[in-house]
């Protein structure tokens, strides 16, 4: 993977606030870009170390709801909890990691069991008094860059891209080193990994606390933008499929694969919504079905259209 | 603390409950010792088949005739799914099974959410609380009759696997697949039979559950959560192990809601699931891992 086809979807990206003031445009580039560090989060586990996660919501809820409970209960500076957040989203994950990688598990028994915590943490929020239970959590309105909240949709965009462009580069750059190299040993046959002298254990938790980290950032980034979460928004299913979908549609373990097909199914749920019109549940219709096309008829992703199978 | 004779009374209504459980795990682990995915497609089924006896129970068939109806449709359903889409778009990848019955799940509960709405729905009347006495204790006939169903359903799912051909051969493909085939077994061919009886299993679950419980787009989610469960504690691919585990979880949950009450019974299941899946993978009753 070359630099420069990644300097000019960081462009691109960037020139949407120059060329429009549209706040739809401007929603819309957000929400795609949110759900676009969720599944950058999602591909480093998934795509790099071939450990496929069905509960990345445990670590975008964690980070968001860290963010908020800080900020709402004690009046902790937002950049602060921001940071809180994103360091108990990769504890929760080297801590869930290294449970489940010591127990050996894998493939569909780490989807499941992946599943089951984040499951765990949604009713455990939905519950719990500081959480605010089934009400949710309000951030106050503050704007002000020191509260992480922005007047103008663009300079919140400009913080979105700043992150997705970060692991961009750090994606990129992990698929030229030797960790890079590690993971993809472990993805490919971990025995053989094993018997190279690649301890595999560790290989796969340095990854999933590097993806937890950056998924729990994308629910930090989240708050921030909303002001609002509750458990199911967070912690839901739909946030793990969203983390995961993005990078199948967009190509499994390639650099630009989850931010474009973030993009992609942004799109196609707000057409499907437009189209649709006050239906539940549609756009959800539409992310099944294309998540099993896009498994049979385009194994490489958008990324890599032409791509091995 | 509780008389004996009420936590007697808890655990025998939730061996009662335990036997669909067990029913829904066993369609599960079918699939499972067969194909060697995990279905997550399982709980939209059964949702599915939920709103199908409910829908039928609206035109006038009780829930029960209509497991008669749904059968050979959840069959062919079943059937169909296997051999039209999640094999040919997963083409022999393991992880890409799991993405498409994913993705199949997704499509089938918010084509329910859209049609149907978030509201519950329910076809119980005035027997959904018919209760028969058993010496000193009250069980609910409706779940009385679920538990006889799934115990005849088990049987005859065991007959089949144990005297037919195809369940001969359902076996063999489940061994050996390559053995199978140089044998001349049609693979798959019977990997669409297997997914399409545990289909079938789910026909026969909702028509037993519809009595006392209700629907809406997210039920069978919850019943399959238990399954996956009861499937992993039962030993993956176990048909005696899923009977067995569905029991054992239908009585845990029952006295954890008697002694904890209800949303902190809820977690425990997905407590008792993770810690299984970390401490005993291979399943308490020590099948292959």
């Amino acid at each position: 993977m070359r630099l420069w086809p990644v300097l000019m979807l960081i462009a691109v990206i960037a020139a949407v606030p120059l060329l429009t003031s549209a706040n739809t445009v401007l929603n819309f580039v957000a929400a795609a870009l949110i759900v676009a560090l969720a599944a950058q989060g999602w591909n480093i586990l998934g795509g790099l170390a071939g450990q496929l996660s069905f509960g990345h919501a445990a670590f975008y809820g964690t980070g968001a709801y860290i963010t908020a409970v800080l900020q709402v209960r004690w009046g902790v500076n937002a950049w602060l909890g921001a940071l809180a957040g994103v360091a108990a989203g990769a504890a929760l994950g080297t801590a869930i990691g290294a449970m489940v990688f010591r127990a050996g598990l894998r493939g569909s028994y780490f989807a499941l069991v992946t599943l089951a915590f984040a499951e765990v943490l949604r009713i455990a929020a939905n519950a719990a008094p500081i959480t605010g239970g089934a009400a949710g959590l309000l951030v106050r309105l503050d704007p002000a860059p020191a509260n992480f909240q922005f007047v103008s949709r663009a300079a919140f965009l400009e913080v979105a891209l700043a992150c997705v462009a970060a692991v961009l580069l750090l994606t990129l750059w992990i698929g030229r080193t030797r960790f890079g190299a590690r993971l993809a040993a472990v993805r490919e046959n971990e025995e053989a990994a094993r018997a190279l002298g690649i301890d595999p254990f560790r290989a796969k938790l340095q990854a999933m606390a590097l993806s937890a980290g950056i998924t729990a950032a994308a629910g930090v980034l989240y708050v921030q933008y909303y002001l609002y979460i509750d458990a199911d928004l967070v912690f839901g299913t739909g946030v793990s499929v969203a983390a995961l979908l993005a990078p199948v549609v967009g190509g499994v373990g390639t650099v630009l694969g989850p931010v474009l097909g973030g993009l992609a199914l942004q799109g196609l749920g707000q057409a499907a919504r437009l189209a649709a019109g006050p239906v539940p549940g549609v756009d959800q219709v539409v992310f099944g079905v294309f998540l099993v096309a896009a498994i049979a008829f385009m194994p490489g992703g958008l990324a890599n259209p032409r791509g091995r199978a | 603390m509780y008389p004996a004779s009420i936590v007697a009374e808890a655990a025998a209504n939730g061996l009662l409950t335990g036997a669909v459980y067990a029913l829904v795990a066993l369609g599960l682990t079918l699939i499972y010792g067969v194909l060697h995915i995990i279905n997550f497609a399982h709980g939209a089924l059964l949702t599915c088949a939920m709103f199908a006896v409910w829908g039928l129970g609206t035109l006038g068939v009780g829930p029960y005739w209509a497991i008669v109806l749904l059968v050979p449709a959840f069959f062919t359903l079943g059937y169909a799914l296997q051999r039209a889409v999640i094999g040919p778009a997963s083409r022999g990848r393991d992880s890409n099974v799991l993405l498409v019955t994913l993705g199949i799940a997704i499509a089938i509960q918010n084509g329910l959410l859209a049609l149907f709405r978030a509201d519950t729905r329910t076809l119980a009347g005035s027997d959904a609380f018919d209760v028969v006495t058993l010496g000193p204790m009250l069980l609910s006939r409706p779940r009385l009759f679920g538990f006889v169903g799934a115990v005849t359903v088990a049987l005859l799912l065991w007959a089949l696997l144990a005297r037919t051909d195809t369940g001969r051969a359902i076996r063999a493909v489940a061994r050996e697949e390559l053995g199978a085939r140089l044998v001349g077994i049609d693979v798959p061919h019977i990997f669409a039979v297997t997914f399409g009886l545990g289909t079938a299993c789910l026909a026969v679950a909702a028509g037993l559950l519809m009595p006392s419980y209700t629907v809406n787009p997210r039920a069978g989610e919850a019943f399959v959560l238990v399954a996956f469960t009861i499937v992993v504690l039962g030993g993956m691919g176990s048909v005696m192990g899923a009977m067995l585990g569905g029991l054992l979880i239908g009585v845990v949950e029952s006295l954890c809601g008697l002694f904890l009450g209800d949303s902190l019974g809820q977690i425990g299941v997905f407590v008792l699931f993770i810690l299984v899946l970390l401490l005993r993978p291979a399943g308490l009753f020590g099948a292959r891992a």
